[in-house]
């Protein structure tokens, strides 16, 4: 029925269980630092690409981590791997290796290129 | 010396703190009566597991601390509760459950922390969801080695809720009880040394590694263990059909709530002033701080001293600290006793 | 679920219930929308229990509706409260017994408001005084009418005609307890039990041979908010909040909601048959919708009144399939029709019926 003017809103929930967080696990088997980011943030704070575009390293590791693949997919395009989050990473992720294996675990697993 | 010359001093308390510290004032030829309120001696180290950040296991550290205080000198009494101090002279008066009244000529306060009571974290549902159970209760399960829900299951996804009881203004307890964190990292690598394929989650506020070598069993965690963090206070646990437990949390760091369903939720409680060293505080007029722990006469050079002359302190009644910090603190106070001695003796 | 930590927390929060003279104040919502309830009430104290029980006609709304949504201040809202205190002062009682969570949440807010800033208090005294010559003194209890029926629960269960158990299989009925935020959310220690796990209404359906579902979204809001529901736009807020808790107890498959707040009773009513039309779900066994009651509604069924002069035709949800559970005989021809035996125009489309 149409016309109440209002309707039911989807929950902005992270359903968690439901995710899918292969992709995630994907990385972290062949990049074992990837689970050791404590997301301070300092990747994004000297990001080339973040600076000028709303594309946050330390925001796309969670999303993939929580297995929220979609809107991370949609970002990941935008590293341009200059290396630049490597040099700084307090807790040494190589986080290079992070975005070729992510675009690597899109490409086979999901058969979906970014 | 002659042993009529030789001081005596009543030890408040049989765990860690008690224990070293009667040990160490034995040694340095003081007569010492150490009251215990239990039947044994041990204090919390006894209900422990392996502890952080060696994973050594308790008992080592409990036989030691027995060791200690295994002295000609030390008259250990155990079932036994201070009820006040007196100053009589130079002297300290011990008036004990028993009616007795001991008579001393230092005491040294080793009464510890209670755990926080998680059932006053209501919306936690501690006593009420079967799988809600806190960090002691699962240090009990891995000493008898069987990790499992309620239903006799065996947990493969268990969430561990940091700061429960410590930074909440909601129970009164603003500060920070610094042993939680570490615990439950130390918790979360034990569960998948216990269960293979468990999966684990720690529920933060801020990650407190604050302390010898914690930082890296925190990494070890993640890298090693596959602990998964996220940083968000749970707001609400909750049961479903199933047994299930359903948390409510935030992701701060991915802006957005998160839902989950968990097997076993570990509550991480945080330490308070002892009840006993409150009911002391308040018959003898010691004072004590805002957070309810004894204050000490002074936070830079006096943490073993009080405010009433021939009456010291000796580890977690006067703050959180762990084993470590806490051993050194009761051979501290010896440092502060004897000094008193020469001074009254002067 | 352990009970007995259950009953460890209610037992740390009992409050003190008058046991007689009260002072009572209606719901505009309650009055308007489930006016049994009310009526029940009132005749439930008064002519069965023998109580005093009083209501002035000088009554107003507490102006709670137009608080929440921003356009009565605070100091004008202290000042209707404070009138109502003047005329229960004027009638000679001391116990306020308040009929809508939103104004018992009002009650309480402003309570503990003079009580944290008594300057508060005078001022509100001085606009009294000024406005209308009225003075008035603080109550001695402030209960909701949903305490009351708990503190007389096992006397309603004296009286009880029918248990909350299904008559053909003897299985007590899975009842969802729904308590309104207002009520002790902000103020635990004014609610029976607290108000994580609220006992006003669990206390009455373990009373009367239900059982009470504990469901994962049983604390969450129903979503009434009246910020939400003033502005068509924001509707969807209410909508998806009540959604959110039907889809979590769907699964121990209620067969009654009760509430004892009128917002909660009435949009977790109307947004079943909202939410129906809208995506064609329905939350109860059958293809059924899950009937909501007051506490008042429920007391009158297990008590064995009529249905319909408890008024729950005038539910969007129908309460028949209840009835039929409960063993409850009715007459569907007397549903619609006047005391003195008129008929009245029918409803389209009634769900459930």
């Amino acid at each position: 029925m149409e016309g109440f003017g209002f309707s039911v809103l989807k929950e902005r929930h992270i359903n968690y269980d439901a995710n899918d967080k292969s992709i995630a696990e994907y990385i972290a088997e062949r990049e074992p630092s990837f689970r050791t980011c404590i997301e301070c943030g300092c990747c994004s704070a000297t990001c080339t690409t973040g600076a000028f575009t709303n594309f946050s390293l330390r925001e796309l590791q969670i999303l993939l981590k929580r297995g929220e693949n979609e809107i991370a997919r949609e970002q990941i395009s935008k590293c341009m791997l200059c290396g630049k989050c490597i040099l700084v990473c307090p807790r040494g992720v190589n986080t290079r290796n992070v975005i070729l294996l992510a675009r690597e675990a899109f490409r086979k697993l999901m058969k979906n290129e970014v | 010396m002659h042993k009529a010359d030789k001081k005596r001093v009543v030890v408040i308390g049989g765990g860690a703190a008690g224990l070293e510290a009667a040990g160490q004032l034995a040694r340095a030829g003081c007569i010492v009566t150490l009251l215990e309120k239990e039947s044994e001696t041990g204090g919390h180290v006894k209900n422990w597991y392996h502890l952080f950040p060696d994973i050594r296991n308790s008992d080592e550290v409990l036989k030691y601390l027995v060791r200690q205080a295994d002295h000609g000198n030390i008259t250990v009494r155990t079932g036994v509760t201070a009820g006040s101090l007196e100053k009589n002279g130079k002297s300290v008066i011990v008036k004990t459950s028993r009616g007795e009244r001991i008579i001393s000529d230092a005491v040294v306060l080793a009464t510890g922390f209670d755990l926080f009571d998680s059932r006053r974290k209501e919306e936690y549902g501690y006593d009420i969801y079967h799988n809600v159970i806190s960090s002691a209760d699962l240090e009990v399960m891995f000493r008898e080695g069987s990790v499992k829900r309620h239903d006799g299951e065996i947990p493969q996804r268990i969430g561990f809720v940091h700061c429960v009881g410590s930074r909440d203004s909601k129970v009164n307890n603003l500060y920070c009880s610094k042993l939680c964190c570490v615990t439950a990292v130390k918790q979360a690598m034990e569960i998948k040394k216990h269960i293979e394929n468990a999966r684990v989650y720690c529920f933060y506020m801020d990650m407190r590694m604050g302390g010898a070598l914690y930082e890296e069993l925190y990494k070890e965690s993640q890298e090693s263990y596959g602990i998964v963090y996220i940083r968000g206070k749970v707001s609400e646990v909750s049961d479903n059909i199933d047994s299930r437990l359903i948390v409510k949390v935030e992701d701060t760091l991915a802006g957005r709530p998160l839902r989950m369903e968990l097997d076993m939720l570990v509550l991480m409680a945080g330490m308070e002033m002892s009840e006993s060293g409150m009911r002391l505080a308040e018959s003898s007029d010691l004072q004590t701080a805002e957070n309810r722990f004894f204050a000490p006469a002074d936070h830079h050079f006096g943490s073993n001293r009080s405010n009433m002359d021939g009456v010291f302190y000796a580890g977690t009644c006067t703050a959180p600290m762990n084993i470590t910090d806490t051993i050194s603190h009761a051979r501290a106070v010896v440092a502060d006793v004897t000094d008193y001695f020469r001074n009254i003796n002067a | 679920m352990k009970s007995e930590g259950k009953k460890r927390i209610w037992a740390e929060y009992q409050k003190e219930i008058a046991d007689d003279h009260y002072f009572y104040v209606r719901s505009c919502i309650r009055q308007s929308f489930f006016p049994g309830s009310e009526q029940f009430f009132l005749h439930f104290l008064g002519d069965v229990l023998g109580k005093d029980i009083y209501e002035n006609p000088s009554h107003t709304t507490c102006t709670g509706i137009g608080y929440h949504a921003d356009v009565v201040p605070l100091s004008t809202i202290m000042t209707v409260i404070a009138r109502h205190y003047a005329l229960m002062k004027d009638a000679g009682y001391r116990h306020i017994v308040i009929s809508c969570v939103t104004s018992f949440g009002i009650y309480t807010e402003i309570f503990e408001t003079w009580k944290h800033f008594p300057e508060e208090l005078e001022k509100t005294r001085e606009y009294l005084y000024k406005a209308t010559g009225r003075e008035f003194d603080l109550p001695e209890s402030m209960t909701h009418t949903s305490d009351i029926i708990y503190k007389f629960r096992n006397e309603i269960a004296d009286r009880a005609k029918y248990r909350l158990v299904n008559h053909e299989t003897g299985e007590p009925l899975n009842i969802v307890e729904h308590i309104g935020c207002h009520y002790s959310k902000m103020f635990p220690k004014y609610g029976v039990g607290g108000a994580e796990f609220p006992n006003v209404l669990g206390g009455m359906i373990e009373a009367w041979g239900g059982n009470v579902i504990d469901y994962p979204e049983r604390r969450h809001c129903c979503g009434f908010g009246f910020r939400q529901y003033l502005v068509q736009a924001n509707r969807g807020y209410s909508l998806s909040n009540t959604t959110k808790k039907f889809s979590s107890m769907k699964p121990y498959k209620p067969d009654l909601v009760l509430t004892n707040c009128p917002g909660c009773t009435m949009f977790m009513d109307k947004w079943q048959y909202t939410i129906r039309e809208m995506e064609g779900t329905v939350y109860g066994e059958n293809g059924e919708s899950i009937p909501v009651l007051t506490y008042e509604e429920l007391a009158g069924l297990v008590m064995g009144y009529n249905p319909w002069d408890l008024g729950l035709q005038y539910h969007m949800v129908q309460s028949e399939p209840l009835l039929r559970k409960l063993g409850i005989e009715y007459d569907p021809a007397d549903k619609f029709k006047t005391k003195d035996g008129r008929q009245m125009p029918l409803p389209q489309n009634l769900i459930n019926a």
